[in-house]
């Protein structure tokens, strides 16, 4: 099992196009129903009237779900809109929409899942899916009619102003305010590419214990790309901010070091050199370095690997693994920030789950299946691409707190390394416990300090052994800016992570054998 | 809904865009049947039947483009939809190189059978799905007493969609595909390497044989025991066939038009110039007779041609799309890959490692990535050290690095066994003193 991250895909490339919503914000288009309402102020009777069902649709749907002997049956309801646009050669001169609406219905026979959906919310095409789905069991059952409960949810992503209300004018002068500034801090800029998306999500979900939830989930994304050219040389580089956020978010000093942070990092890619190949002590900036956070650990500890016992972690619970300063979560709580979520795609709530607590392998990030099959409560982990998915364990924001070591006195420790600071994408190999991550910029550390800048080389290591490596952890504890992407069984959900600064003692890095 | 309903339904959505506004417009509408199924210790883990529907317009108004898509396909809301996006084409800045292709670039032919279609898919009994899954994880599953866990795996689906341009083309396609395949988890030690083995055809009756996915899925994972990391230094690179087709990718992200036009290609300017040793030519061919990406038309409506893309080591053509190939005065011919063949060579994997004195025989890359701007790429590795000919040991958590520019002119050989499985045919490939990363 292979699982990876990436930056940058926030529109999927097979359903690439969408503004449609963008123009007339008080329809949403694409839903049958033309609700009046709109945003985090919904209550699930709008929901229902949203997707133009009742309870007793719902519960017309589940008997059919459970009517060959299925245990447990959900529904997950979602219309989605997604906006994108760009800017390149000076011109916002593209823009694209992607409205996606419908229903998923799932069906449990032990850990056994039997899963269809229907893109046509009515009676007849969710029956014929539930009846696809039901056929996971073989026998043959009567359901009573479900009372529906709707537990009050926390909002972990409040924005000003609903995306549907922002039109695509309003958006344009971000574009250009980034690009100008883009081209005005550095002469040797001779290529900007801008796109702003925002995505977003109605959810309602139900299943047959009675639970009902609805959430709305707004997402953002301003990212620049830069090229520039040095006596032939070209080089380029990127940088973003993504979040669960509204406008407002998007001030003039996010834009400015939104401008200020691409040129930096592409222009001083003229300088860079490559590292010696081998073992090297490396140490991780503050913030998107969570990364390898996502794939040394994070991945190995979602409860379906460990299940089928097929995660290098799977009999660590309990043990210690690293250093005691080390604490590392999964987080769904964090504050607009991009893997957060009110209620998982299950419709269990969500927390902050502690991976390893003081170098102790503490829990695994639970989903229904794997909570039943260890006899826990779930952590809130099951999420899913979207209603065309079956949820399963997936990370939230990855991060590691506070250790007792001052950034200045970690790179002062390093008498040849690498610093990595900005980083593109990773993979994980989840049995043997082979990680990687791409660092697309970053320093060498000769003598004690920050020397010549080093581009473009991968970084490849063993998870429980780099936990073990962890020899450092700082009191600067920064999540990432930027939009990732986690990646498993095809499903992409969006993450976020966070480190302080941390040193490894040693990692293989890609470099230039003398 | 037919292909004939899904073409008038497009037609009538070219025509609605146009009414409201729209200068030109292309319009797709696709739909796809699929079947997943996951077996594990004789028992259906998953299984997911569906059925997915999209419209996709691109819409021009004098000379502003957007693009645009929703599932839901009911007329009132595809007015409302339409309407909208037409509307919202008007805020955005006018371009002269944003128009449909030129009807002469459109397919002359469409009749063309590429074989790409199994017309019983229909046929395809549930439980003969689901007795695949099983075959093969117990086939996998007999193998070896150190293998902890085993997955059966099969999925097919059949596609069909319809294309349709405001400025004369009307196009239609359908495809199936069927896949089966494994994967094992040894234990080894504290670590629990993995393998699988999948492979497909356009055709049911054509799938590769559950003794062949079972067996090879639990020899991937089986011939992992014992990984390592090694010393650092120059060795040569052999990589398996499977695997090989990534490096491709170091190509075909400088080799677009987009790439070229926006300076990010370390490829412009070298049309016609040497980027490679002499050993390598590499044809785009998307006529293949069921290859996994035959057509006759890419997703521009621009008709598809057999080319030669790079022949013996000089670079002879880009992918050059619609709009970036007005944008740089460039002839369009299609921006993307489609089935790559290359002049194989005379010798397989087998004959080549024998002649190998020193090396590392590459079975799969783990992460890493490539910079198409520089040339630059590093990427993990795992698979086995070559001594004198022989396979020795499993190698894992190593890396290699280096420049595309430098890299592809270190290539030594081409094997003769291409893989079959992928719409990129790639052999068996040799390079000389690659840097490795590792102790």
């Amino acid at each position: 099992m292979k699982a990876i991250i990436n930056r940058r895909d926030f529109l999927k490339a097979g359903a690439v196009t969408a503004v449609g919503a963008a123009v007339l914000p008080q329809v949403l288009s694409g839903c049958t129903s033309g609700p009046a309402k709109i945003g985090a102020n919904m209550t699930i009777h709008d929901y229902l009237e949203h997707f133009g069902v009742t309870e007793q649709m719902i519960n017309q749907i589940i008997a059919v779900g459970l009517s060959k002997g299925g245990d447990y049956c959900d529904l997950f309801f979602q219309h989605s809109i997604a906006n994108y646009i760009g800017l390149e050669d000076n011109a916002v001169n593209r823009a694209y929409s992607d409205i996606s609406f419908g229903v998923g219905i799932r069906v449990l026979k032990g850990d056994q899942t039997g899963y269809s959906f229907s893109e046509e919310i009515n009676l007849e095409a969710m029956k014929s899916a539930a009846k696809t789905a039901a056929n996971i069991a073989n026998t043959s059952a009567t359901v009573e009619p479900i009372a529906f409960e709707s537990p009050k949810l926390p909002n972990y992503y409040l924005i000003k102003t609903p995306w549907e209300k922002i039109s695509i004018n309003e958006k344009i002068p971000y574009l250009q305010k980034v690009n100008e500034k883009v081209f005005a801090l550095d002469g040797r800029v001779i290529k900007s590419n801008v796109w702003f998306n925002d995505e977003t999500s109605y959810v309602l979900f139900a299943n047959s214990e009675g639970r009902m939830t609805c959430d709305y989930q707004p997402m953002a994304q301003l990212s620049v790309s830069v090229t520039a050219e040095q006596n032939g040389q070209k080089e380029q580089n990127y940088f973003d901010y993504s979040g669960r956020r509204g406008i407002e978010f998007f001030t003039p000093e996010a834009i400015n070091t939104l401008a200020n942070e691409a040129v930096k990092r592409t222009v001083s890619l003229f300088d860079a050199v490559k590292p010696k190949a081998g073992e090297l002590p490396v140490v991780l900036a503050a913030g998107s370095s969570g990364i390898l956070l996502h794939e040394a650990i994070g991945h190995g500890m979602e409860a379906d690997f460990n299940r089928k016992e097929t995660s290098i972690f799977s009999d660590k619970i309990g043990k210690k693994v690293a250093k005691d300063f080390v604490s590392i979560v999964d987080d769904g709580t964090n504050q607009n920030i991009r893997g957060s979520i009110n209620v998982d795609d299950e419709g269990n709530d969500t927390e902050k789950t502690y991976m390893v607590a003081g170098g102790t392998m503490e829990s695994y990030l639970h989903d229904r299946i794997s909570a039943k099959h260890y006899g826990i409560k779930p952590t809130g982990n099951g999420r899913r691409e979207s209603f065309r998915h079956m949820p399963m364990p997936r990370m939230r924001n990855t991060y590691m707190e506070n250790g007792p070591h001052k950034k200045d006195e970690i790179i002062e420790s390093v008498k040849y390394g690498v610093y990595a600071e900005s980083f593109s994408n990773g993979q994980v190999m989840i049995g043997a416990g082979d990680f990687t991550f791409y660092v697309k910029s970053g320093y060498l550390i000769e003598n004690g300090k920050l020397t010549r800048p080093i581009k473009d080389i991968n970084i490849i290591g063993n998870g429980p052994k780099v936990l073990a490596d962890i020899e450092m952890v700082a009191d600067d504890l920064k999540m990432a800016e930027g939009g990732w992407t986690c990646g498993k069984n095809g499903q992409g959900v969006p993450v976020s992570q966070g480190l302080p600064t941390v040193k490894v003692s040693k990692i293989t890095v890609g470099g230039v054998n003398a | 809904m037919n292909n004939k309903e899904r073409q008038e339904l497009a037609t009538w959505a070219v025509e609605f865009a146009k009414k409201k506004g729209a200068s030109e417009v292309a319009a797709s509408i696709n739909n796809s049947r699929s079947v997943e199924i996951q077996v594990r210790e004789q028992k259906i883990e998953k299984i997911k039947e569906s059925t997915t529907n999209g419209l996709s317009l691109n819409i021009y108004r004098d000379h502003k483009f957007s693009g645009h898509s929703t599932n839901n396909l009911a007329k009132k809301d595809l007015e409302k939809f339409i309407t909208e996006a037409v509307e919202a084409t008007k805020f955005l800045t006018a371009d002269e190189y944003r128009e449909l292709p030129d009807p002469s670039l459109y397919p002359k032919n469409l009749d063309k059978d590429l074989k790409i279609e199994d017309n019983s898919y229909n046929q395809v009994a549930p439980e003969q799905r689901v007795l695949i899954a099983k075959e093969i994880e117990q086939i996998a599953r007999s193998k070896s007493d150190k293998i902890i866990s085993a997955t059966g795996g099969y999925s097919d689906d059949y596609s069909e969609s319809v294309l349709v341009h405001s400025n004369g083309l009307i196009a239609e396609r359908a495809s199936t595909s069927f896949w089966a395949g494994g994967e094992v988890t040894v234990k080894d030690g504290d670590a629990r390497p993995e393998g699988w083995h999948w492979g497909g055809s356009r055709f049911f009756e054509t799938m590769p044989t559950t003794e062949e996915l079972g067996s090879q899925a639990a020899e991937h994972a089986i011939r992992k025991m014992g990984q390592t990391k090694i010393a650092s230094g120059k060795y040569d690179m052999l990589i398996e066939n499977r695997t090989s087709g990534r490096l491709l990718s170091l190509f075909f992200n400088a080799m677009k038009a987009r790439a070229l036009q926006q300076k990010s290609s370390y490829l412009d300017g070298m049309l016609g110039k040497e980027i490679a040793a002499p050993v390598l030519t590499i044809i785009d061919d998307p006529y293949i007779e069921s290859g996994f990406a035959s057509r006759l038309y890419d997703g521009q409506g621009i008709a598809a041609q057999k080319r030669t893309m790079i022949e013996k080591g000089v670079l002879k053509e880009y992918y050059i799309d619609n709009y970036y190939g007005r944008k740089l005065g460039m002839q369009p011919n299609g921006g993307s890959s489609s089935n790559i063949l290359f002049d194989y060579g005379t010798r397989d994997l087998n004959a080549i490692v024998k002649d190998t004195q020193k090396g590392i025989f590459v079975t799969s890359f783990n992460g890493g990535n490539s910079n198409s701007t520089t040339g630059d790429f590093s990427f993990g590795v795992s698979g086995f050290l070559v001594e004198d000919g022989q396979l020795v040991k499993a190698v894992n958590e190593m890396n290699i690095s280096g420049n595309s520019k430098k890299f592809w002119k270190q290539l030594a050989e081409v094997g003769n066994d291409p893989y079959k499985y992928s719409s990129i045919l790639s052999p068996t490939l040799l390079f000389k003193d690659i840097n490795f990363s590792g102790l």
